[in-house]
């Protein structure tokens, strides 16, 4: 649940939306407004608030709130 | 036209044209970071002559070619300042001949300081620039980048190289209010052209209309304009400072 507010914060703080439109479902570049490079500075801004490092590889699949938030779950465990 | 508080580094700072550059960021209130590879005395003079105008100047050394290590150093200066708002790419060395006679590690050297060093410094300032939203980085190219030299194929590539490599990260930074412009020399007095025979010298200022070769503080007031607040409204252009000998 931590990591999910955690996250949430992180979302809506570097592409500037509502933290109630936060949602799982919700699509980066379709819902909230990003651009390519919004995504780019998210996955940095991830990284460094929770000491990780996201491959592009993977950072290519993360297309929505969830995403997000399964990724960094799968990693901390 | 106040730089302060803001931090500057400029490779290839110590000589020519990299210490006009330096000291007139820092004469603008800029702390600047003065890199230098081989001559840690005349980056030391720079940063001396920085400071005794009143400006704040510290060296660094690191070769731009050498990526891992430029990125070290560039962790380093964010690390000890927090910020880096401006960047200069100066950094840059000749390999003349004429191709034919070219030798693979001719062409392999001058790209990848001239060129390859550029974007490796620019990648590594664009991330702090990105959250900063305020950048201004300036790439010096070269009249040669444009006009073309028979003996500098490499030289010339690389310069033009930097167009490419300007107006792209230009378009791929605007968004963050991240400023990318060049400016580009003609023939201006340096070690490079000093000691150069004066009949070469003559015949240069023959294809001059202005009649005369440019000094290192032409090319740093070009450069201290596109930093400033006064050319916020440029991006992806080049300066052409070269006389008139190439009208662009």
């Amino acid at each position: 649940m931590a990591v999910e507010q955690k996250l949430i914060d992180i979302i809506a703080e570097q592409l500037s939306v509502d933290k109630a439109k936060v949602v799982p479902g919700a699509s980066f570049i379709d819902d909230l407004g990003a651009d390519s490079l919004d995504l780019v500075e998210l996955i940095m801004a991830m990284e460094e608030a929770f000491d990780i490092e996201i491959a592009d590889e993977v950072a290519e699949k993360i297309v929505t709130v969830q995403d997000a938030i399964d990724h960094i779950k799968k990693i901390s465990e | 036209m106040s730089l302060q508080g803001k931090v500057a580094v400029v490779t290839g700072g110590s000589r020519g044209i990299g210490r006009a550059v330096s000291l007139r960021l820092g004469a603008m209130g800029a702390l600047v970071v003065v890199n230098y590879v081989s001559r840690p005395d005349a980056a030391e003079e720079t940063a001396a002559q920085i400071r005794a105008a009143g400006g704040q100047a510290e060296i660094c050394a690191f070769n731009v070619a050498d990526t891992e290590g430029t990125e070290e150093a560039f962790k380093k200066i964010l690390a000890a300042h927090g910020r880096i708002d401006i960047l200069v790419n100066n950094a840059g060395i000749t390999r003349d001949g004429l191709m034919v006679k070219m030798k693979e590690s001719q062409w392999d050297e001058v790209l990848d300081t001239n060129l390859k060093g550029a974007f490796t410094c620019l990648k590594a300032v664009s991330r702090a620039m990105m959250k900063q939203r305020w950048g201004r980085i300036v790439n010096i190219s070269s009249v040669i980048g444009f006009a073309g030299n028979a003996g500098q194929l490499n030289y010339a590539a690389a310069k033009a190289g930097l167009v490419g490599l300007t107006r792209s990260a230009a378009r791929e930074l605007a968004s963050r209010n991240i400023t990318v412009n060049g400016v580009a020399p003609g023939y201006i007095v340096t070690d490079m052209t000093r000691d150069l025979p004066e009949e070469i010298n003559e015949k240069i200022r023959g294809e001059i209309p202005l009649g005369l070769l440019g000094e290192p503080e032409d090319v740093a007031g070009a450069v201290a304009y596109l930093v400033s607040e006064d050319g916020r409204y440029l991006t992806g252009q080049f300066i052409h400072v070269n006389g008139g000998m190439y009208m662009g």
